[in-house]
């Protein structure tokens, strides 16, 4: 007989935890939803381009089947292929249902959805709300969660860390403890499955395009306690970054897709005011190094060049980490009517009118491919998944699951632009059919299990906040953070050498042992945001042992380019999943082989 | 200039009284009050050279999406991570926002307006989340382009902050939540809730409570014509009123 009253937490409210707590609640299930914040401001809300589905109403006889090539080669066949097959197979459905959800989709003068035109693909597959995407699908996402509060589903608890996992004695997730980021008391919480869907990692870069809150901490904590990590090497970076103090803002790619010129100084170190050098002294390398495509190369391509002509040739701008994106050339009525919204961003954050300056511009840490492993069942007839199967999207602890970008599993090597928020939203409904479906078949109910499980792990999470908040000479976290990205930015970057990323495992033990001698100016005990800092910059570090993988699968490349694969000759040694397993000592690495069952790898990945 | 001079009212908790601190850094061009705010925390020692606690604030998006970072800054309420150094007249003066409760320096709680959106129904009914094959009915440009206009509103709370009547003495529900069950009820199959959503903006709190100041759609950094939404549900509640009346 099933258990009465099951009860699930699902960490984290950006598109993939609330699509998780949308479906377990419809199951007639009790929802705790945790997040640092509301959940109303999670990073989802920054996606600006799109969300990709086949709706084919533009003409242009566009495929599902399409859909699921484009992503599998643009992951370079990295990703396992049944779970790719069943998100672009289900997209058109998942984007009706957001529809009926009141998204406030663009429309054409007929009134139905508009698509557009993303990087990637060949035919309109994308669906857009205005230039605010991500957050129009957050909102709704957001309503509905209210209206299962309002049903008595859903409790929040907004302002609330996930610390750590609570587990059993046969290694089952049996629950979680969480800081309380008001009182900042730990609490211990019984749950029956648990949900970690807490986004992406792009701080453990210090500066990336990401939101704040884009820590990883989260993953690392789960990874520390079991569950193991995939890809950890395959890091998006866009080629056009804004670089920031704070954060480096995107450019939009639209920038060089509308006659953007990227160029740098001829003369080394140049400081001189833009547009006072000639044009015989500028040199636009993209155009002299692909002159078929010039400045539109594709993202990866654009980044690498950026890369070597900046960190290889020490030619950026001044010296420094920068290039130019130079729109002067066009009109400004042009500019305006095509490239708007885009400029005004550029114009509200770095203070310059791009209509009449160069922008200056750097690739940027955008996303990560790599999560949190997740299981999946195939289903042998469709080749796709088989839906609801408790098996989609469990850790490998069982009783813990994992959805959206904190998760690895539909991008491979590279994501396409307009999928991730796809893959967020699909991964969160798959995830919440399948936690339905887990805890139906469970036995036992958790309030079975014994109390000292959860008194003991908030013991020993209550001995860590104090230890650091007794501390009295230490390291600073905010500078330890600055030190971890500087470092990771420089060294387990764009081009990658066995020899820097030797260094960085070097550089991560070093601060390893220095984030355990952590010390605050803050000796409040209330909304004591350094010491949530300083636990997240602990975790981020241990996390960020997964990322530089020197070994195995690019063993004795010298110059290997992390992610895209050199196909073919390299077939069978790097059509594999890595795997990081957490040891004291560092993570324990190992290989899985790729479902190619759906497409079987016999052409290269294609640039458009 | 070479350094940034900055004045924050700080708190260390909800029943604890203000005070300010101040503060100088290097100047660096192009930074934001985030900005500004991350190198504090890093070397957090104030003008008379005391270490003191890293100021307390809320951020997210640091691209003027999540609304988590507003707070008054040289007297207006805005998002902090939008706000350029180079623009500002120093000292620069950063306080809490005053209509909401503080939790700590400057971050305030905001609860209330998420509150809000539960009681006016801030949502559309659907049977459930997942795929019944066929679209929510059309929807034309021009309801397209009213309801867009809506529908990016960030609970940032500066039309609560600027609303001369959301004050403690009043319970006026406030600007953003009239706006949104404006939005839920302007959907071809929202509509259907249009009358309970009515109903909760008719009592006490209500839209009469609306002073009609338009304070608010001046401030909105989304540009969020707030007063069309009030103006129209005020116009909708009175037949409202009259058909409860006469239809009982
Ligand atoms: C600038 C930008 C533009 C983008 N544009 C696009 C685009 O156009 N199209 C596209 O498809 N994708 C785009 N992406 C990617 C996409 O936005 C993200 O991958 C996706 O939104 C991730 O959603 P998520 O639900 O996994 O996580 P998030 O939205 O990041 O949510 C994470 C949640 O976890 C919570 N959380 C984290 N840690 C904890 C903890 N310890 N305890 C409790 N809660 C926690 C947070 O509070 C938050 O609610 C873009 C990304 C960026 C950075
Ligand atoms: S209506 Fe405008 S000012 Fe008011 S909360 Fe929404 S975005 Fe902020
Ligand atoms: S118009 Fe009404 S809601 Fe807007 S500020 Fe004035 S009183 Fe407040
Ligand atoms: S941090 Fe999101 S609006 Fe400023």
């Amino acid at each position: 007989m099933a258990i009465k009253k099951p009860k699930i937490i699902v960490i984290g409210g950006g598109l993939g935890g609330l699509w998780a707590t949308m479906r377990i609640a419809e199951a007639g299930n009790q929802v705790m939803l945790f997040s640092l914040f509301q959940v109303k401001r999670s990073h989802s809300a920054c996606a600006q381009g799109g969300i990709n589905a086949c709706l084919d109403t533009k003409g242009q006889h566009d495929s599902v089947w399409q859909h699921v090539v484009d992503t599998i080669k643009g992951g370079a066949y990295l990703a396992n292929q049944p779970p790719v097959k069943a998100m672009c197979e289900d997209a058109p459905g998942l984007i009706r249902t957001f529809d009926r959800m009141g998204v406030t989709w663009s429309r054409t003068p007929e009134g139905v959805m508009d698509l557009r035109l993303f990087g990637g693909v060949k035919n309109k597959r994308t669906c857009f709300a205005g230039a605010t995407t991500g957050q129009q699908l957050l909102y709704t996402c957001d309503e509905q969660v209210r209206a299962h509060e309002e049903r008595g589903l859903v409790k929040k608890y907004e302002f609330w860390e996930f610390l750590s996992l609570v587990k059993d004695g046969q290694g089952r997730c049996k629950g979680i403890t969480a800081l309380n980021l008001r009182t900042m008391e730990v609490e211990a919480f019984r749950a029956d499955a648990v949900v970690i869907a807490t986004g992406g990692l792009g701080l453990i870069y210090g500066k990336s395009t990401n939101s704040a809150s884009c820590t990883g901490a989260a993953a690392s904590r789960a990874y520390q306690q079991g569950a193991a990590f995939m890809n950890g090497e395959f890091i998006q970076f866009h080629p056009t970054g804004m670089p920031g103090d704070d954060k480096n803002r995107l450019m939009s790619e639209a920038a060089r897709g509308e006659g953007g010129r990227i160029w740098v100084p001829r003369k080394q170190g140049d400081t001189s005011n833009p547009l006072t050098i000639p044009d015989d002294q500028r040199w636009y390398f993209l155009e002299e190094w692909y002159p078929a495509y010039g400045n539109t190369v594709p993202r990866d391509v654009a980044a690498r060049a950026i890369w070597k002509v900046v960190r290889d040739m020490g030619m950026g701008i001044g010296g420094k980490d920068l290039v130019y994106l130079d729109l002067t050339h066009l009109s400004e009525e042009f500019l305006r009517r095509r490239l708007g919204g885009i400029l005004e961003i550029y114009e509200k954050f770095a203070g310059d009118d791009p209509t009449k300056v160069p922008m200056k511009i750097f690739p940027a840490v955008h996303y990560s491919m790599g999560g949190i492993w997740v299981d999946w069942e195939k289903n042998e007839t469709t080749g796709a998944l088989k839906q609801p199967s408790p098996r989609n999207h469990q850790t490998s602890v069982p009783g813990l699951f994992s959805c959206g970008e904190a998760d690895g599993t539909y991008h491979g090597a590279n994501r396409l632009g307009a999928n991730s928020l796809l893959s967020a939203s699909y991964s969160g409904r798959v995830v919440g059919e399948s936690v339905a479906a887990y805890v139906k078949g469970l036995k036992e109910s958790v309030d079975t299990a014994p109390e000292d499980l959860y008194g003991n792990e908030k013991k020993r999470q209550e001995s860590i906040n104090k230890q650091i908040m007794s501390c009295s000479k230490g390291e600073n976290p905010f500078l330890l953070h600055k030190e971890l990205g500087d470092m990771m930015r420089d060294k387990v970057s764009i081009i990658r050498t066995n020899k820097q990323l030797d260094e960085a495992l070097e550089k991560l033990k070093e601060l390893k042992e220095r984030a355990s001698r952590m010390c605050l100016d803050d000796r409040h005990g209330w909304s004591n945001a350094s010491l949530s800092y300083a636990r997240q910059v602990q975790d981020m570090i241990v996390l960020g042992e997964d990322l530089p993988i020197p070994e195995g699968k690019f063993a004795g490349d010298p110059e290997f380019e992390a992610y895209r694969a050199k196909w073919k000759e390299n077939n069978t040694k790097w059509l594999k999943t890595t795997l990081a397993d957490h040891t004291p000592e560092g993570p324990k690495i190992s290989y899985e082989d790729v479902d190619t069952s759906v497409l079987p790898v016999e052409e290269p990945r294609d640039y458009r | 200039m070479q350094e940034i001079h900055l004045k924050i009212q700080r708190q260390d908790g909800p029943d604890s009284g203000p005070y300010w601190d101040e503060f100088k850094i290097p100047y660096r061009p192009q930074h934001n009050v985030i900005s500004v705010l991350m190198a504090l925390r890093e070397h957090p020692v104030n003008v008379k050279g005391e270490r003191v606690a890293p100021v307390v604030y809320e951020v997210g998006c640091m691209e003027e999406v999540c609304g988590a970072c507003t707070m008054i800054i040289n007297g207006k309420v805005r998002q902090a991570c939008s706000t350029l150094v180079d623009t500002l007249a120093q000292p620069i003066v950063l306080r809490p926002m005053t209509k909401f409760r503080v939790v700590r320096d400057l971050m305030v709680d905001r609860q209330p307006m998420f509150d809000a959106l539960r009681k006016v129904r801030g949502w559309i009914d659907i049977d459930g989340g997942y795929d019944i094959h066929v679209h929510a009915p059309r929807i034309s440009p021009k309801d397209w382009e009213k309801n867009y206009d809506f529908s990016r509103c960030m609970t940032c709370g500066c039309c609560m902050e600027v609303c001369p009547q959301v004050n403690t003495r009043s319970q006026f529900i406030g600007p953003a939540p009239v706006g949104q069950a404006w939005l839920f009820s302007n959907h071809p199959t929202g509509k259907y809730y249009k009358e309970e959503r009515l109903h909760a903006l008719m009592g006490p709190g209500g839209i009469t409570d609306c002073g009609n100041a338009q304070n608010c759609v001046r401030i909105c950094p989304k540009e969020i014509k707030l007063t069309d939404a009030i103006a129209r549900i005020g116009r909708d509640a009175t037949i409202q009123a009259l058909k409860d009346l006469f239809l009982k």
